[in-house]
């Protein structure tokens, strides 16, 4: 069965174009284009580390087919900031501590950023609500809450990042 | 994973039906299945539970993803997602019971994909989103080959895994009738975690209370029988009666008896029942307070 199609994705505000069969993941695809900064954990949704932002909402990629972003604004880790010029959250996660061995970070920082799109000044128990699809095995989440509270004050002008 | 099928993303309903539609001669192996949010369906092409031939992609039908909450009662498209109902102040204030289902229900990647349909045909008997929508009398529209049709979500499941569709229906909406005056609903989740975790019993309560006695009641349970069930008998017992702690206690010893929970690895068979009568008694207990 012929069931490889050519497609393209915008992935952080660039077209790529690729050629995947319809059961190939939008992680695998991301992963196979270079875009390593979506990692790949569980690939069935327990863990997050595959999280991207669809169209601003983020999604785990293990659980979209690779058809189905075609049409939708893809962001990834590095589509939020560079090494150069970091996302406030990316920043926070940094000075605060909130990275280990880092394999969680991308996801977290994803999921982090879908949450301050639609609530930019969250509660402790909305940042743990919003969080809890990623796991990390190695900080025990409290940095990890810190930083993400610390960058929304950032982000709506109230403080900085310590 | 399952690699031998066709994907078709669906321009529109009429387009997701014909699609859906079994072809003559494609008998046995399941032919074609709906792809909603994906947060089930593609767990199962990777672990070859589910082989289909043909996946039909729902995602692009805008037209099934609304809520609705009003006079009328509580109303939604197949393909709101979880995260539609967690964002619903309106429904927070109508339905805690389907707006705590929603806060519980894993983590945020897979509330923003999964949706209340797909919650539904999955058939798990720990669906979340399934006793609160029992308790709220939700029915459920079914669009086909043969037409449109409506089935109480009460009947919808015949035994584990497996419901009234015909091949080729997709559910569209999920209706559920106006609350009266004096009226409440509850739901509890006990799990391993708060976050992100199966559901071991799942139960959920909706009372109409009128001149200090019950009208009426609904309990639904989950996670203990091969389909998630209403308790009858205990609504039975309640029905007319004024909810003294006797009465309840009874009420929450007969739903229990209505479980038929297995031994898994998050609890054992004992455990559950005696879980869904200390939940029955203090959901029933908080509703009929809560009506005042
Ligand atoms: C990490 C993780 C955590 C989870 N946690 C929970 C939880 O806490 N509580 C819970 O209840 N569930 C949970 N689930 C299961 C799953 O997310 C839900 O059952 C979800 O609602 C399924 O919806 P979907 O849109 O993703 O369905 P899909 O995966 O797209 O489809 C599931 C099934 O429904 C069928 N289907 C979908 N839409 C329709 C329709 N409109 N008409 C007819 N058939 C349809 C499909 O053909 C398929 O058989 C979890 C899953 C994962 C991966
Ligand atoms: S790799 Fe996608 S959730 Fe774990
Ligand atoms: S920092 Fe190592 S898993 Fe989170």
């Amino acid at each position: 069965m012929s069931n490889e199609r050519r497609i393209t994705l915008e992935i952080n505000g660039a077209a790529e174009t690729t050629s995947v069969p319809a059961h190939r993941t939008l992680l695998e695809a991301l992963r196979g284009l270079g875009h390593v900064d979506v990692k790949c954990g569980c690939e069935k949704g327990d863990c997050g580390a595959c999280a991207v932002l669809l169209d601003g909402v983020a999604v785990d990629s293990c659980l979209t087919l690779a058809w189905q972003a075609e049409g939708h604004a893809i962001t990834t880790l590095a589509g939020l900031g560079t090494p150069e010029r970091m996302h406030p959250l990316q920043q926070a996660f940094a000075d605060l501590g909130a990275a280990q061995c880092g394999y969680c970070t991308p996801g977290m920082i994803i999921a982090a950023e879908s949450l301050l799109r639609r609530v930019p000044d969250p509660s402790e128990d909305e940042i743990r609500v919003a969080l809890s699809g990623n796991l990390c095995r190695c900080t025990g989440y409290t940095k990890i809450f810190d930083a993400v509270a610390a960058a929304a004050a950032v982000m709506s002008g109230k403080g900085d990042a310590r | 994973m399952h690699s031998d099928f066709d994907l078709h993303l669906a321009a529109d309903l009429d387009d997701a039906l014909a699609s859906l539609a079994p072809a003559a001669g494609e008998a046995g192996r399941p032919a074609a299945m709906a792809l909603a949010g994906g947060t089930n369906l593609i767990v199962d092409l990777r672990g070859r539970r589910a082989r289909p031939r043909r996946l039909v992609g729902i995602g692009r039908l805008e037209g099934l993803r609304w809520l609705r909450v009003d006079a009328g009662g509580i109303a939604m498209g197949a393909r709101t997602t979880v995260t539609d109902l967690l964002e619903s102040p309106a429904l927070a204030a109508a339905a805690p019971a389907l707006h705590g289902a929603a806060r519980v229900f894993a983590g945020q990647m897979v509330r923003n994909a999964a949706t209340v349909g797909g919650n539904i045909a999955c058939g798990s008997p720990a669906a979340d989103l399934v006793p609160p929508l029992m308790a709220l009398d939700a029915e459920v529209v079914l669009e086909g080959p043969a037409g449109t049709r409506r089935v109480a979500l009460a009947d919808f499941y015949t035994g584990y895994k497996a419901d009234v569709r015909a091949a080729g229906e997709l559910i569209t909406e999920i209706r559920c009738p106006p609350r009266p005056a004096g009226s409440a609903n509850l739901f509890y989740k006990l799990a391993r975690r708060q976050g992100d975790a199966i559901t071991v019993v799942g139960v959920a309560v909706a009372l109409e209370a009128a001149a200090g006695r019950c009208r009426a009641a609904r309990i639904a349970l989950g996670a203990v029988a091969p389909v998630p069930l209403r308790a009858r008998a205990a609504e039975a017992l309640l029905a007319g009666a004024t909810l003294d702690a006797p009465a309840i206690a009874r009420a929450a010893e007969s739903a229990a008896a209505a479980a038929s929970p297995i031994d898994d690895i998050r609890a054992t068979a004992g455990y559950r029942r005696e879980m869904v009568a200390v939940l029955t008694r203090r959901l029933l207990t908080r509703a009929w307070q809560a009506i005042g």
